[in-house]
C-alpha cells in the first residue's frame, strides 16, 4: 500500500486553489480605457464617477464599465473608436478639462468580484506595451552643497550679530565639499565666534586652527547628515518627477528611486521622448538674492576684482552685468508655486514659496525696501569634451540672472513680480517652476520601445510559450506514458502557481520573464524526470510497483534538493544585481524553483498516491 | 520509450583523456577568440545608441548607412534584423545628443529614402550606465561562482570532487564566450542573464551524477573508483540526457520563435546546456578519479556510522 498523510493531500489542494484565483486575473486580457485623474492629485470620488459616467452616457458614448483605482478613475471600453470618443467628449468639457487629466490606456478586464479583492494581473514591461524608459541621475553633491550654503548663510547672520569680524565664509573650500571655511579677521575672538556659531550650525562639527590671514572656523556636515541630505534631494525629485509625470497624462506611469542616486520613469504608451523630457528633464534650480548696490557691477567687470561677499554675472538675461549678494533669501526647492497671471501693471507673476523662506523674506524684505532683488536662474548639462583623445564628461553650470525688480513693499511668502511682458510672464513662471527641482537630474539612459513592437514582443513570447510547453508535454507523455501525463499536470499547476506567485508580489512580466517561464517549465521537468528514472531503476531491480514509487521519491529527493540549490544561487545573485527585465527573469527563475519543487514532491506524489496508492493488485506500472 | 533500453555501462573513465582532449581543444579556440576578437558587446556595456526601424518595402542597408552618414552620424552600424524590411542601426555614445534630438534626426534620414520608415525602438545608454553595467555583469558572475563554491565545498566534503565540479563548471561559460565571440552575435545583459543561468544547470548535473557517486560508495566501499564513478554516470544518464533534451526543447522554442529580442539569451542557453550536460558526464568526475578519489574520502570510516542515517 502506498499512502500519503491527508492533511498534505489538504495543503497540495488548498494552495493550488488560492494559485488558481490569484492567477485567474491574468486571463481576461485588456480592454481600451480611458483614466481620468484630478488635476490637483486628490482622490477621485464616487460622486465625480457618476458626474462622469452619466456625462459619456449623455453623450452617448458607449462604456463597458466605470471603476475607481488608486484615486483615479478607470473607464473600459468595448473598442478604440469608443474610447476615443470618450477622451474627446471628456476634454471638450471645460469643467472636466480644468479639474482633470485624461488619458488613453489598457485596463484589465478583471470580473469585480476579483478586483474588489485586490487581485490583479501581472502588470506588463515596457518591452512588451511600449513605452518610454528614462533613468535619471541625481546630483547629490550639489544637493549638499545647497544645504552648506543655508549653513553659511546662517553663520554669517550669526557672526554679524554677534559682532565678530570675519573675512568670509566659503563653503567647499579646499575641494572639501561638505565643509564651511569662516575665515575670522586677525585677532578675532575664536571662542566668542565658536559660541556665536554654536546654534547655527547646530549638529556639525566645528574644528578651529589658523592660517597666515588669521583663525578659521572649519564647519564639516557628518556623513550621516550628507547621506540624509542626499535622501532628501532623490525623495524631492522623486515627487517633482511624479507630479511632472502627471501633467503629461501618462497612465500608470513609474516613477522609482534606483541605487542610491538614480530615479527611473517609465511611461507606458510614451513614444516621443522630446515632448517628455522637456517637461521632466528641466534642470534648474533658484535662487532669489538681493543686488549689492553699494558696488558697481561696471568697475568689477573692468577691474576684474569682485567685492567679497559678492558674485558678478556679466552676461545675463537682463541685459546688463550685476552684482548680487552671496546670501540667498530664498531657493527653489522653497518654492511652492509659481503662476503666470495678471496686475494692474500688466502680466505678473504670482510666487508662493514656503514659511522658512516666508521668514527670510520678510526680514529682507523690511530691511531692504526700495532696493532691487534678483532671481538666478541656475541650469545643470552635462557637457562632453575631448581630452588627450579621451571623452570626458563634466558638468557645466549656467547661471543666469532672470529677472530683477525692485522691493515695493514688505512681504513674506506670497508676492508679485510685474513689469513684464505676456510671454515673458509666462515663461518666468515656467522657469521658476522648473526651478522647483531642488537638485538637478539629467537622463543617463533612454530607452524607447514602439506599441507595435512591444505588441511583437509580445505575441512571440505567448507563441514560443506555448509552443514549448506544448512539446514538452508531448514528449513527456510519450516518453513516460501515463506517468508522463501525470507530469504534465505538475507542470500546469507550476506555471499556475507561478503566475499566482509573480501576480501576488506585482512583479512586472517582460520579456525575459516569460522565457524565464517557459525555461522554469524546462527545469521543473528535471524533479519529474529525477523522480521517474528512479522508479525505473527501482522496478528493474523487481521491486514492487508501490514499493518503486515509494523508493523513488524518497531516494530522489537529495539530488532535486542539491541540484535545485545551485540554481537558485544563480537566481538570488541576478535577482540582488540585476535591473529591469533581468531582474524580471530572476524573480520568474527564484519563485520557479520554489514553485517546481513544491508541486514536483507534494503534487505529484499526492497524484500518484491517489492513482496507485489504493490498487491491490498493481501488476505493472505505466511509466514507459 | 527509454533512450536506453538496457542499462547502459559506456567506459567513461577509461576514455576520459580523450575528452580531457576535446574540452581543452574546445576551451583553447573558445578563450583564443576571446581574447583575439574579443566579444560584440551591446549597447547595454559599451554605451550608445542602439534603434530598430522598419520599412514598408525590403530596405537597402548601404543606403541607409550612406544616408545616415550624410545625415551626421559617425560610424552607424547598419544590419538587417528579422526579416529584410527591418533594420538594426547601431551608434557610437554622443553624449550631447539626447533621444529626442537623434530620434527627429534618424527619422528624417530614414524617411529620405522612403516615406513610410519608421522607429520602432530606440535605446539610448550613456558610457557611465555601459560601464557601470559591465561591472555589475562581472560582479554578478563573481558572486555566483564564489556562492558555488561555498555550496560545493560544503555539500561535497572532498576537495576531489569540488574541484572536478569547479572545473566543469568553469568549463560552460568559457564555451558560451568562445561561442559568441566567434559568432560575433550581439553579447547583452540577457546573454549574462543566461550565462549565470547556465553556471547555475550545469552544476546541477553534476551535483545529481555526484550524488550518486555518493551513494554507491556508500553500499560499495571496496569497488573501485573508476567502477563505481562510470556506475554512476551510467545509472544517471538517461535523466542527464532526459532532461537537458526537454530543457533544450523550450530554449529551442526560444530561439525560433521568441523573436530577435531573446536571440542571443536562448542561444546562450542552448549552447551552455550542451557544454554543461557534456562536462558533467565526461568531465567532472574524471578530474575528481584524477585527484585520486576513493570511497574513503567519501565516508571517512570513523563517520560511517553516523551518516547511515542519511537518505
Amino acid at each position: 500500500m502506498l499512502e500519503y498523510p491527508r492533511w498534505k493531500y489538504i495543503l497540495v489542494a488548498a494552495v493550488l486553489l488560492l494559485a488558481l484565483v490569484f492567477a485567474l486575473p491574468n486571463v481576461f486580457g485588456e480592454d481600451p480605457a480611458l483614466q481620468v485623474a484630478a488635476k490637483d492629485h486628490s482622490a477621485v470620488t464616487p460622486a465625480a464617477e457618476q458626474q462622469v459616467e452619466s456625462f459619456l452616457t449623455a453623450h452617448g458614448v458607449r462604456f463597458e464599465k466605470g471603476y475607481i483605482d488608486q484615486g483615479r478613475l478607470m473607464v473600459r471600453f468595448a473598442s478604440v473608436p469608443d474610447q476615443l470618443a470618450a477622451r474627446d467628449a471628456v476634454n471638450g468639457n471645460e469643467d472636466f478639462k480644468n479639474t482633470y487629466i485624461t488619458a488613453v490606456s489598457f485596463a484589465p478586464r478583471t470580473p469585480e468580484v476579483l478586483r474588489a479583492l485586490g487581485l490583479k494581473p501581472m502588470p506588463l514591461g515596457l518591452d512588451l506595451r511600449g513605452g518610454l524608459y528614462l533613468l535619471y541621475q541625481v546630483d547629490v553633491n550639489s544637493a549638499v552643497s545647497q544645504a552648506l550654503e543655508g549653513y553659511a548663510t546662517d553663520a554669517r547672520r550669526a557672526l554679524t550679530t554677534a559682532n565678530i569680524h570675519f573675512k568670509d565664509v566659503t563653503v567647499g573650500a579646499g575641494g572639501q565639499a561638505d565643509t564651511i571655511r569662516i575665515q575670522l579677521e586677525p585677532g578675532a575672538d575664536v571662542t566668542a565666534a565658536r559660541s556665536a556659531l554654536n546654534q547655527p550650525l547646530q549638529g556639525l562639527g566645528l574644528t578651529a586652527s589658523s592660517d597666515s590671514a588669521g583663525p578659521v572656523i572649519e564647519a564639516a556636515m557628518t556623513t550621516a547628515q550628507v547621506r540624509e541630505r542626499e535622501d532628501y534631494a532623490i525623495q524631492q525629485n522623486i515627487t517633482t518627477l511624479r507630479n511632472r509625470v502627471n501633467e503629461l497624462g501618462v497612465s500608470e506611469p513609474i516613477v522609482q528611486r534606483q541605487g542610491v542616486d538614480r530615479i527611473n520613469v517609465q511611461l507606458p504608451g510614451v513614444q516621443n521622448s522630446a515632448e517628455v523630457k522637456n517637461i521632466l528633464g528641466r534642470v534648474a534650480t533658484l535662487e532669489f538674492r538681493l543686488e549689492d548696490t553699494q558696488h558697481s557691477a561696471l568697475e568689477a567687470v573692468q577691474t576684474g576684482r569682485v567685492p567679497l561677499g559678492s558674485k558678478l554675472y556679466t552676461h545675463t538675461r537682463i541685459g546688463r552685468p550685476i552684482l548680487l549678494k552671496r546670501e540667498v533669501i530664498a531657493t527653489g526647492d522653497q518654492l511652492t508655486s509659481a503662476t503666470s497671471g495678471q496686475s494692474q501693471e500688466g502680466p505678473a507673476v504670482n510666487v508662493r514659496l514656503d514659511a522658512r523662506a516666508g521668514e527670510n523674506m520678510l526680514r529682507t524684505t523690511k530691511a531692504n525696501l526700495n532696493r532691487p532683488m534678483a532671481v538666478v536662474l541656475i541650469e545643470k548639462r552635462p557637457e562632453t569634451v575631448e581630452v588627450d583623445g579621451k571623452k570626458v564628461t563634466h558638468e557645466v553650470t549656467d547661471e543666469d540672472v532672470i529677472n530683477d525688480a525692485t522691493i515695493r513693499g514688505v512681504f513674506s511668502n506670497n508676492f508679485q513680480i510685474t513689469g513684464l511682458q505676456a510671454g515673458e510672464a509666462r515663461e518666468l513662471a515656467l522657469l521658476l517652476r522648473a526651478g522647483s527641482l531642488a537638485t538637478p537630474l539629467y537622463p543617463i539612459e533612454e530607452r524607447a520601445v514602439g506599441p507595435s513592437l512591444g505588441r511583437d514582443n509580445i505575441d512571440k513570447g505567448v507563441t514560443a510559450l506555448v509552443v514549448g510547453m506544448a512539446a514538452v508535454f508531448l514528449f513527456m507523455a510519450l516518453y513516460y506514458q501515463v506517468f508522463g501525463v501525470v507530469a504534465d499536470l505538475v507542470l500546469l499547476a507550476n506555471v499556475v502557481l507561478l503566475a499566482a506567485l509573480l501576480s501576488m508580489v506585482h512583479q512586472v512580466l517582460s520579456l525575459p520573464g516569460i522565457a524565464g517561464i517557459l525555461l522554469t517549465v524546462g527545469m521543473a521537468v528535471d524533479a519529474n524526470v529525477l523522480i521517474y528514472e528512479r522508479i525505473r531503476e527501482e522496478i528493474r531491480k523487481g521491486v514492487s510497483p508501490q514499493a518503486a514509487i515509494r523508493a523513488g521519491f524518497e531516494k530522489a529527493f537529495s539530488a532535486i534538493a542539491d541540484s535545485n540549490i545551485t540554481t537558485l544561487i544563480a537566481g538570488v545573485v541576478l535577482w540582488v544585481l540585476g535591473t529591469g527585465p533581468i531582474r524580471g527573469f530572476a524573480a520568474v527563475l527564484t519563485f520557479g524553483i520554489a514553485t517546481s519543487m513544491f508541486t514536483s514532491l507534494m503534487g505529484s506524489r499526492a497524484l500518484l498516491t491517489l492513482m496507485y496508492g489504493g490498487r491491490r493488485k498493481l501488476a505493472r506500472l505505466a511509466i514507459g | 520509450m527509454e533512450f536506453f533500453s538496457h542499462q547502459t555501462n559506456y567506459p567513461f573513465m577509461a576514455t576520459r583523456k580523450v575528452w580531457y582532449t576535446l574540452s581543452a581543444l574546445l576551451m583553447i579556440v573558445s578563450l583564443g577568440s576571446f581574447f583575439l576578437r574579443g566579444v560584440n558587446l551591446a549597447i547595454d556595456f559599451t554605451g550608445g545608441v542602439s534603434a530598430e526601424a522598419s520599412f514598408p518595402q525590403a530596405a537597402n542597408v548601404d543606403r541607409v548607412r550612406a544616408s545616415l552618414t550624410a545625415a551626421g552620424f559617425r560610424d552607424p552600424s547598419v544590419q538587417n534584423f528579422g526579416s529584410s524590411r527591418d533594420i538594426a542601426i547601431r551608434l557610437p555614445p554622443d553624449p550631447k545628443q539626447t533621444g529626442a534630438t537623434i530620434r527627429a534626426q534618424l527619422e528624417t534620414a530614414l524617411r529620405g529614402i522612403d516615406p513610410g520608415a519608421q522607429v520602432l525602438q530606440l535605446d539610448v545608454v550613456g558610457p557611465q550606465v555601459g560601464n557601470e553595467l559591465k561591472v555589475s555583469a562581472i560582479e554578478a558572475l563573481g558572486f555566483t561562482l564564489f556562492g558555488i563554491f561555498l555550496y560545493i565545498a560544503f555539500r561535497f566534503h572532498t576537495w576531489r570532487l569540488s574541484l572536478g565540479a569547479i572545473l566543469a563548471v568553469l568549463h560552460d561559460p568559457i564555451l558560451v564566450l568562445g561561442f559568441f565571440a566567434i559568432t560575433q552575435m550581439s553579447f547583452d545583459l540577457a546573454v549574462v542573464a543566461a550565462i549565470l543561468a547556465v553556471i547555475g544547470y550545469s552544476l546541477n548535473d553534476t551535483v545529481v551524477v555526484f550524488d550518486r557517486i555518493r551513494e554507491r560508495f556508500e553500499g560499495n566501499r571496496r569497488s573501485p573508483p573508476d567502477v563505481v564513478l562510470d556506475q554512476s554516470i551510467n545509472q544517471t544518464l538517461s535523466r542527464t540526457i532526459m532532461t537537458k533534451v526537454v530543457t533544450s526543447i523550450v530554449v529551442v522554442a526560444l530561439l525560433f520563435l521568441g523573436g530577435p529580442v531573446l536571440k542571443g539569451f536562448s542561444a546562450a542557453l542552448l549552447i551552455g546546456i550542451i557544454a554543461g550536460t557534456y562536462s558533467s558526464i565526461y568531465i567532472s568526475s574524471a578530474i575528481a578519479l584524477d585527484c585520486g578519489l576513493t570511497a574513503e574520502h567519501v565516508f571517512p570510516t570513523v563517520k560511517k556510522a553516523a551518516l547511515d542515517h542519511l537518505p
